[in-house]
């Protein structure tokens, strides 16, 4: 065990894998000898040469174009695209290429080496372009797996086994607690299940459910409703698509309550696709309408940040309006 | 039945037929860099003569010792954690404020995000710079970008978009407008030699050549993207080589130095504005600065080679060109640092009191007019607030004023 932080454990995580896999390329803008506007990437190119961990050209298009081929080939493609923000010019590499290319070809090709990391949400005084969580627009695409680390542990063994997967993965980091997040990390390898929620504390009265940074949020009101004698179940859903439905809804029978959050915004956004499950899977069971706490449907915004993030204290009132409903 | 227009020549390529099955070469077009000034600030021997005249120049010049300041104090500002961000236009400010001194107020500017010295060149105040970089109430983008994302309608300068390049097959749309609307009129369109990666550098000259709209593209070349050097950028010579791939004249520059930028993008502006065509302008500079004030350059380049760089200075050689001409006073000069520095204090202080904007301002300008989920989060968001005044201190004191 050691002490690592997020980013660290990533580097890990990518450091292992290219060990492990002599092939293994990690590409990107700046992610060469800089490492990375935000180092996850540091000293791998020292350690496996320009072959494999090198810069391009600034054009996301490119990035993802060129990731796709090199995955086909069968060659271990680990992509960065350095702010979530701005993955939109590759949308059409990844929304009809990544996740088409098993299902239009019969399985005669396919992707499933492709591992794309991009850190993503706010709280960083981003504003409109260095703070969106563009999650939902993936999810809407069969074909790819999008995972959420919510701290430096399960960012090593999410990132290890979304590197052993044979699905193409988009790997949302929460920039946010690159370097927050600190925590005890086994040196060597271990993985985490995709598609697997974890029930991060066990509880009676109502179920809250985040993945990423958002988790963070629900731990604090959750302590916020323990001083009212609520007992919260939190699950950190970890793997967005495909979800793990069996576990929330297994906590939702239990406790007939359940608040949904997410950093984006509420229309469209991913937690409304849960509300819409859960009440199909658990609508005998469910005392209070399912609350969704989000972003407001607006562009992310700089001055009235606080103002915009589903924080702890919406989900506390959230968590309140269902008990008391 | 439609008519092929040119039925000898449906490729629409050159008929230039050739027995011998040879290469065209890699390297077979290597583009001049047009200079005017030397370091002294004196004309090259057999240098074009200028034709910006004394007024022009003492604006470019104001200009130029103007955003220098204002930079480095801003700079300071950030790392006194007074704003959250910032980036300078170090090294590059004869090019841009050369460029823009080109131009007529009718122009359009797109810029990508370094170029202030435009702005100010084009009457943006001290004070409207400061509002914006401390987003409050009075800056026109009401407070919701980081700071530098400036714009004016007025001003013609369109808002600073972060994403990189998106601004690029823009400048070509609205050039065309102006084209219809019979305007005389161009757009120029800032960006880096990184940003030339992206799609949208492809789509936007394309197009501005097939669809022949008067749009300049100056290309700042300042030798990185980020950490990334532009010898991992691209294999040919630099941007301004591949106008001739679109179809599209060429002129590169020296972007330290201002006569030569000014003299090249007004004889672009003029075939631009005359032939209705689009012209691609790359200006060779080095970038002095961090990226940002999020970017450590440390990391990826060596000291000793900014300061071969830092010596090479656009204002420097520029001020003495204006020293030689009689058109600057050295003491004067100082004084004019000294009045802008205090000035810029003064304002920053004023600025950064200006209250947040108003709560509302979260849910306006998404649409035309505010829809009614908006209205109604926007409720529930200031019945929340003043529920948790503390937590939301920027807005909740205000929301109670007027509730």
């Amino acid at each position: 065990m050691a002490k690592m932080n997020m980013l660290q454990a990533i580097n890990s995580a990518l450091a292992i894998a290219m060990e492990e896999n002599e092939n293994a390329c990690v590409f990107g803008e700046d992610v060469g000898a800089f490492g990375g506007v935000f180092r996850a990437t540091s000293g791998l190119q020292e350690k496996f040469g320009k072959d494999r961990v090198f810069n391009t050209p600034l054009v996301e298009q490119g990035i993802l174009g060129f990731a796709n081929g090199l995955a086909a080939q069968g060659t271990l493609a680990i992509p960065e695209i350095q702010f979530a923000d701005y993955i939109f010019p590759a949308f059409d590499q990844i929304v009809n290429e990544t996740a088409k290319f098993r299902f239009r070809s019969g399985n005669e090709f396919n992707v499933g080496n492709l591992v794309i990391r991009t850190p993503y949400g706010g709280g960083i005084h981003g504003g409109l372009y260095h703070s969106q969580s563009p999650e939902a627009y993936f999810a809407h695409t069969p074909g790819l797996k999008l995972v959420f680390p919510r701290n430096a542990y399960q960012a090593k063994g999410l990132l290890a086994a979304s590197l052993e997967s044979n699905d193409p993965v988009i790997f949302f980091e929460p920039k946010r607690l690159y370097r927050a997040s600190v925590g005890d990390v086994p040196e060597g390898k271990y993985t985490i299940p995709l598609g697997k929620a974890e029930i991060v504390q066990q509880g009676t009265d109502i179920t809250l459910l985040a993945w990423g940074a958002q988790v963070e949020m629900l731990e604090k009101a959750a302590e916020m409703a323990s001083k009212d004698g609520i007992s919260c179940e939190i699950i950190d859903l970890r793997t967005v698509a495909p979800w793990d439905v069996e576990t929330v809804s297994q906590s939702v029978i239990k406790t007939g309550r359940l608040v949904v959050s997410q950093e984006a915004p509420l229309t469209g956004g991913f937690a409304s696709e849960i509300a819409a499950t859960i009440q199909d899977e658990c609508f005998l069971h469910l005392e209070s309408p399912i609350e969704r706490v989000c972003g407001l449907d607006t562009p992310y915004p700089l001055a009235h940040e606080k103002e915009y993030m589903a924080d702890h204290l919406k989900v506390y009132e959230a968590i309140k309006r269902s008990i008391n409903y | 039945m439609a008519k092929l227009l040119n039925v000898d020549n449906p490729n629409n390529t050159s008929k230039n037929d050739t027995l011998n099955l040879e290469f065209v070469d890699e390297h077979a077009l290597a583009i001049p860099t047009f200079k005017m000034l030397d370091d002294n600030g004196e004309l090259y021997k057999d240098a074009q003569a200028s034709s910006m005249d004394k007024e022009t120049a003492i604006r470019i010049y104001e200009t130029m010792r103007f955003i220098r300041v204002f930079d480095e104090r801003m700079l300071a500002a950030q790392r006194q954690g007074r704003v959250s961000f910032y980036m300078q236009c170090l090294g590059e400010e004869a090019a841009v404020t050369g460029s823009a001194a080109a131009l007529e107020d009718k122009d359009m500017i797109f810029a990508q995000y370094r170029e202030q010295a435009a702005l100010a060149y084009r009457g943006f105040t001290l004070e409207q710079f400061m509002h914006q970089n401390f987003s409050n109430e009075k800056d026109f983008g009401k407070g919701r970008q980081m700071p530098i994302h400036y714009g004016s309608k007025g001003l013609n300068y369109s808002t600073i978009s972060s994403p990189l390049g998106t601004q690029i097959p823009q400048a070509a749309g609205y050039a065309y407008g102006q084209k219809l609307k019979g305007d005389k009129a161009c757009t120029i369109c800032y960006f880096g030699e990184g940003a030339a990666s992206e799609g949208d550098f492809h789509a936007g000259l394309n197009m501005a050549a097939v669809h022949s709209a008067p749009t300049l593209f100056f290309a700042r070349n300042n030798g990185y993207a980020i950490s990334t050097p532009a010898s991992e950028q691209f294999k040919g010579d630099g941007i301004a080589v591949r106008a001739v791939g679109y179809g599209m004249k060429a002129l590169r520059v020296d972007g330290v130095d201002v006569l030569a930028v000014y003299e090249a993008v007004k004889k672009a502006r003029e075939f631009a504005v005359e032939n209705n065509a689009p012209v691609l302008i790359e200006s060779i500079a080095y970038r002095l600065a961090a990226h940002s004030s999020s970017d450590d350059p440390t990391g990826y380049r060596e000291k000793e080679e900014e300061e071969t760089f830092r010596a090479n200075c656009p204002i420097e050689r520029f001020r003495r060109y204006m020293l030689k001409q009689g058109w600057l006073d050295e003491a004067e000069d100082e004084a004019a640092k000294e009045k802008i520095k205090a000035d810029v204090l003064s304002a920053l202080k004023v600025a950064e009191k200006v209250a947040k904007p108003a709560l509302e301002e979260i849910v306006t300008d998404v649409y035309e007019d505010v829809p009614l989920h908006l209205q109604k989060q926007y409720e529930q968001l200031k019945q929340h607030i003043l529920k948790y005044p503390e937590a939301y201190p920027a807005t909740a004191s205000r929301i109670e004023e007027t509730k």
